[in-house]
C-alpha cells in the first residue's frame, strides 16, 4: 500500500521501541551492548525453534491443512518454551558477566544492576522478535497493492503494526519480571510469565478475527504493564509523587545523575 | 520500472468509456477490452487521456467479422522502389491503396503498456474480480478497496532508433558496463540453390541465375505476436513444395541456368533481408551478382485465391524499357503455360498498376531485372487481416475434422494444402521451363501432404514428429507445443529461420552414407565436391518399436546469410534509403492484480503512526526523567542495585 502505510506501520510497531532506544539506551555503551546480545539470544532460540519445527513438518509431512495446523501450533508453543529457556540463559550469562565486569572494572558497585539488565534485554528481546514478525510484512507494503484479492481482512497490515508493538511492549515486562524473579526465586511469577507468553501467542491463532486476538493481547500488556512497574519498584504512592510535583522535580531531574 | 497499476474496468461496448474517460472517480484506469472495440478510434481517445494507466485486449474469437489490420494503408511506403524519382505517380499507393483495412495503429506511440489476453480463462478471472469489487452498487460509486492490474513493460528506449543507437554507442564506447538500449532487428536469410555453387568465391559473369522470392516473417500489434499465415507462412510453405518438386525432376543438374530459392527475413520492416542481400551483392560480397540475375519470381499472399485465380503483377515502370519489356512476357507465358491442366488461372492484372508491397522492389531499386510477383489479389489485398494477431490458420480457411490425434492432424491434406500444392506445381513447372528444361513438364508435380505437414509444422504446432526428424541432435529449445510466431525478434536465428533451414535441406538435399564425424567435420576428409555443399547431420525419426532414433547426414546447399539492414552496418540511423527498426531493451514484462485501497486510509495509518512515535517519545521522555522518582522503593535513595 505504498510509502505511507509502510512508514506508519514501521512506527506503529516500533515508535516506543525507538523511543526507548534514543532516550534510555542510546547514550549507555554498556546497555548497547547488552541489548544487541539480547538481540542474538532470542534470534539463537528462533534458530533452534525453527529447526524443532522443520524437522516435525518433515516426519509428519503431509498435505493436510489441520495436520499442518497443529503442527504449527506444536511449533508455535516449542518456541514461546525456547525464548524463555534462551531469557533464562540470559540471565545466567549476564550475572557471571557481571561479576566479571566487577573484577575488572575495579569498582564496588556492579557497573549495571539488573534491574536495569532485565529492562535491556526485555528490550533486546522485544525489538528483534518485533522485527522478525514484521520486516517481511513491511516490504510487502511498499507495493501499490493491498491484502484483499482472496478474500482476507484489508486491516492485515495495521493489526500486524499493533500486535507487534503489543510483543515488544509484552518481552520489556517479561524480561523485567522475569529476572525479578530468578533473583528472588520466585517460581511462581515464571510459571506466569511463560504461561502469559504461551496465552498471547495462542490468541493470534484467531487470526484473521482480529479483535479475537488483539484485545487480548493489549489487555495481557496492560496488566504485565502493572506487575513490571510494581517489581521494578515503583508503587502508587511514587506515582502520586511524580504527577503531582511535576514542576519542581522535573526542574531538578535534570541536575541529577541517574 | 515500477509498472503501471490503476482501478480495473471493464470495457464491453462504447458507453463503458464514458466511464474511464470522463466519469470515473478513481482515476487512473486500467481498461480491460474486448477484442471487437479495438479500433483506431477508441485507441486515439485513450491516448489523448491522461486518466489511462494501461490497457489489456483480449483476443476476439472468431476474429472480428469486419476485419482488423495493425499495419499501413501502404506497407513499407518509402522503402520500395516507387518514388518521386521513379513512377511517381504509383509512390505512397497513390494509385492502389493495398492495405485498406490498414489502421496504422502498430505505427503509433502510445504512452501506457498494452497487452493481450489470449487465454480466455485469464480474461474471465479480472472480469471476476473487476466485477466483485469494482462495480458501481445501484448506481452509486464503488468503495475501496478496488481490484486493480498493475503491468510491467518498462522499455528503455526511448523517441527513435537515432536517439536509442546514439545512446547505446556513447554506452558501448564509454562505460565499462554498457547498458544498451535498444537492438537492431536482424536475423538471417535462407537461400539454397538448384545447382550447387561454390560460395567462397563469385560465380562466373556469365552464368544466369533465376530468383525465387518470398518472406518468411511477420509482425502484429503486439511484440512476438505474429502467427503471419496468410502474409507469409503460406507463401513460404508453397515456395518450399517447389523447390521440392523441382529437385525431384531427374535432368535439373544439367539446365542452362540455376534456380536460386531465396527465403527473406524481416520483409515486414521496410525489406531488412532483400535490402541487405541486395546492398551484399552491390558489395560484391554475395557469390551472385545482380547482373546473374536473369529474372525474378516472388510469391506474395497466395493463400486466398478467389475462385482459383492467381494474378501477375509487372513493374510499369521497368516494362517500358525495351529489353526488360520481352522477358517479362517470357515469364509470364511461361506461367500461363504451366497452369494448363492445374486448377490455377493465371491472369495478368492491368499492365499500368504497379508493384505490391515485395521483396522484388529492391532489386528493382538497385538494377531494373524483369520480374513477377503471384498473388490471390488484383488490387488490394484479399487478406483481411494483414500483419495482425488474426492472420491464423482459420484465416487461411485451414479446417481438420473433429476428433483426430496430433499425428493424425499432421498428415491429413487439408483443401488449402491442395490449393496451395497446385499454386507450387505451377511455380515448379514455370521456373523448370525458365530455366531452360525442355523435357515434358506433366511430371513435375508439388506434393500436398507435404504441405500440409509444413502448414500444420508453421501454424499449429511445430513440436510434431516430422520436425523433430529433421532437425539436429541437440536443439531442445526449437520446437514447442504452443502456436507458432514469425516475428524477426533481436536474437538472432529465431525459430523460423531455423526451422525453414531444416525443412529445405530436408525438401531439397540427399541422403548422404557419412559418418558422425565425416558430417560435421567435411572439411577434414578431401573431397572437391564438399565446397559446393552443407552437410547437416539430423536426428531422425524414431522408431515404431523403439525409443532411439536414426540419425542420418544431409547433403544440401542451403545457406545462411545476415540479415541487418545495411544502415547499421553503415552507421546510418536515420537512413530513408534502408531500414532503421529497431526493438527497445527491456527487463520485465509481467502483469498482476491485486486490491488497492483508498489514499485517506494510508494516509490515517500514517498520521497513527507518527502519533504513536511523538506520543512514545513523549511518554519515554518524561519517564526517564523521573525514573528515580517512579523506581525507588520506600527506603532507598536511587538505584536499587542488587
Amino acid at each position: 500500500m505504498t510509502a505511507a502505510v509502510f512508514i506508519g506501520c514501521s512506527f506503529i510497531a516500533f515508535g516506543p521501541a525507538l523511543a526507548l532506544c534514543v532516550c534510555t539506551i542510546a547514550a549507555e555503551p554498556l546497555r548497547l551492548l547488552f541489548l544487541i546480545a539480547g538481540g542474538f539470544f532470542w534470534l539463537v532460540s528462533l534458530l533452534l525453534s525453527s529447526l524443532v519445527w522443520f524437522i516435525a513438518v518433515q516426519i509428519g509431512g503431509s498435505n493436510n491443512a489441520s495436520v499442518k495446523k497443529n503442527l504449527l501450533i506444536f511449533g508455535v508453543m516449542v518456541s514461546v518454551l525456547l525464548q524463555e529457556v534462551f531469557r533464562f540463559a540470559y540471565y545466567k550469562l549476564l550475572k557471571k558477566a557481571n561479576k566479571g565486569l566487577m573484577t575488572i572494572s575495579q569498582e564496588e558497585t556492579l557497573p549495571i544492576s539488573v534491574r536495569q539488565l532485565s529492562y535491556v534485554s526485555g528490550l533486546g528481546f522485544g525489538i528483534m522478535s518485533g522485527v522478525f514478525s514484521l520486516v517481511n510484512i513491511l516490504t510487502d507494503s511498499l507495493g501499490p497493492g493491498t491484502v484483499g484479492i482472496y478474500g482476507d481482512s484489508p486491516q492485515y497490515f495495521l493489526s500486524s503494526a499493533f500486535m507487534t508493538l503489543a510483543i515488544v511492549l509484552l518481552h520489556i515486562f517479561w524480561g523485567i519480571v522475569f529476572f525479578d524473579a530468578c533473583e528472588k526465586k520466585k517460581w511462581w511469577a515464571l510459571a506466569l510469565v511463560i504461561l502469559s507468553h504461551l496465552l498471547v501467542s495462542g490468541v493470534t491463532f484467531q487470526n484473521p478475527q482480529y479483535e479475537g486476538s488483539l484485545v487480548p493481547s493489549y489487555i495481557i500488556m496492560m496488566l504485565m504493564a502493572t506487575w513490571a512497574f510494581f517489581t521494578a519498584g515503583g508503587s502508587l504512592r511514587n506515582l502520586k509523587l511524580c504527577l503531582m510535583c511535576r514542576d519542581k522535580d522535573f526542574l531538578l531531574a535534570n541536575q541529577r545523575p541517574r | 520500472m515500477s509498472g503501471d497499476t490503476g482501478v480495473i474496468h471493464v470495457v464491453e461496448k462504447e458507453q463503458d468509456l464514458k466511464w474511464v474517460l470522463t466519469d470515473g472517480p478513481h482515476p487512473p484506469y486500467m481498461v480491460l477490452l474486448e477484442g471487437e472495440l479495438f479500433t483506431r478510434e477508441l485507441m486515439l481517445q485513450l491516448k489523448g487521456s491522461s486518466r489511462i494507466s494501461g490497457l489489456a485486449v483480449a483476443i476476439s474469437k472468431p476474429s472480428p467479422a469486419q476485419g482488423f489490420s495493425p499495419g499501413l494503408k501502404c506497407p513499407n511506403d518509402g522503402f520500395g522502389v516507387y518514388s518521386n524519382n521513379y513512377g511517381p505517380q504509383y509512390a505512397h499507393c497513390n494509385w492502389t491503396v493495398w492495405n485498406p483495412l490498414g489502421n496504422g495503429l502498430a505505427y503509433e506511440d502510445f504512452n501506457f503498456p498494452i497487452f493481450l489476453l489470449e487465454d480466455a480463462n485469464e480474461t474471465q478471472v479480472i472480469k471476476q474480480c473487476y466485477q466483485d469489487h469494482n462495480l458501481p452498487q445501484n448506481g452509486s460509486v464503488p468503495e475501496y478497496p478496488l481490484c486493480a492490474m498493475q503491468l510491467f513493460a518498462h522499455m528503455h528506449a526511448v523517441t527513435n532508433t537515432v536517439t536509442c543507437m546514439r545512446r547505446s554507442s556513447l554506452q558501448t564506447a564509454f562505460s565499462l558496463n554498457p547498458e544498451e538500449v535498444c537492438d537492431a532487428l536482424s536475423d538471417y536469410n535462407v537461400w539454397s540453390t538448384l545447382k550447387p555453387i561454390n560460395t567462397s568465391s563469385k560465380i562466373d559473369p556469365m552464368d544466369e541465375v533465376i530468383i525465387v522470392a518470398t518472406r518468411i516473417d511477420s509482425h502484429s500489434f503486439f511484440w512476438n505476436v505474429a502467427p503471419g499465415a496468410e502474409s507469409a507462412v503460406a507463401s513460404f510453405v508453397t515456395h518450399l513444395a517447389a523447390a521440392e518438386a523441382l529437385h525431384k525432376v531427374p535432368d535439373v543438374q544439367k539446365l542452362p541456368r540455376n534456380i536460386m530459392f531465396t527465403f527473406f527475413q524481416g520483409e515486414t520492416f521496410d525489406y531488412i533481408g532483400s535490402s541487405r542481400m541486395v546492398y551484399d551483392m552491390q558489395m560484391d560480397k554475395f557469390p551472385i551478382r545482380l547482373d546473374n540475375i536473369h529474372s525474378f519470381l516472388e510469391l506474395s499472399q497466395v493463400a486466398l485465391r478467389n475462385s482459383s485465380v492467381l494474378w501477375v503483377h509487372t513493374d510499369p515502370v521497368s516494362r517500358r524499357n525495351e529489353s526488360i519489356q520481352p522477358q517479362v512476357k517470357t515469364l509470364v507465358e511461361a506461367l500461363i503455360n504451366s497452369s494448363m491442366g492445374a486448377n490455377v488461372t493465371l491472369q495478368e492484372v492491368s499492365q499500368s498498376q504497379p508493384l505490391p508491397p515485395s521483396s522484388f522492389q529492391r532489386f528493382l531499386r538497385a538494377k531494373q531485372i524483369p520480374g513477377v510477383v503471384l498473388a490471390d489479389h488484383r488490387t488490394s489485398f484479399q487478406n483481411r487481416y494483414y500483419q495482425s494477431m488474426y492472420d491464423t490458420a482459420e484465416n487461411i480457411l485451414m479446417k481438420y475434422p473433429e476428433g483426430l490425434s496430433p499425428e493424425e492432424t499432421l498428415d491429413y491434406v487439408t483443401d488449402t494444402a491442395k490449393s496451395l500444392a497446385e499454386v507450387a506445381t505451377v511455380v515448379a513447372r514455370a521456373l523448370y521451363q525458365l530455366a531452360g528444361g525442355t523435357g515434358n513438364t506433366s511430371a513435375i508435380q508439388a506434393d500436398p501432404r507435404m504441405v500440409s505437414r509444413m502448414l500444420y509444422g508453421f501454424l499449429i504446432k511445430t513440436n510434431n514428429s516430422w520436425f523433430q526428424s529433421i532437425i539436429k541432435q541437440d536443439l531442445k529449445g526449437l520446437l514447442g507445443d504452443e502456436l507458432p510466431q514469425h516475428y524477426i525478434a533481436v536474437t538472432t536465428l529465431v525459430n523460423t529461420t531455423q526451422l525453414v533451414q531444416y525443412v529445405l535441406a530436408n525438401l531439397t538435399g540427399t541422403v548422404v552414407n557419412f559418418t558422425k564425424e565425416e558430417c560435421l567435420n567435411p572439411e577434414k576428409t578431401p573431397n572437391p565436391e564438399k565446397e559446393m555443399y552443407v552437410y547437416t547431420w539430423v536426428q531422425g525419426s524414431r522408431d515404431p518399436n523403439s525409443t532411439s532414433r536414426v540419425p542420418f547426414c544431409v547433403q544440401s546447399t542451403v545457406h545462411l546469410t545476415k540479415a541487418a539492414s545495411p544502415a547499421f552496418e553503415l552507421k546510418q540511423w536515420g537512413s530513408t534509403e534502408y531500414s532503421t527498426w529497431t526493438e527497445s531493451r527491456w527487463k520485465d514484462i509481467r502483469a498482476r492484480i491485486f486490491l488497492v485501497a483508498s489514499k485517506e486510509l494510508e494516509i490515517i495509518t500514517l498520521v497513527v503512526g507518527i502519533a504513536i512515535l511523538i506520543l512514545s517519545l513523549l511518554a519515554t521522555y518524561f519517564i526517564n526523567a523521573k525514573a528515580h522518582v517512579l523506581f525507588s522503593s520506600p527506603g532507598d535513595g536511587g538505584a536499587v542495585a542488587y
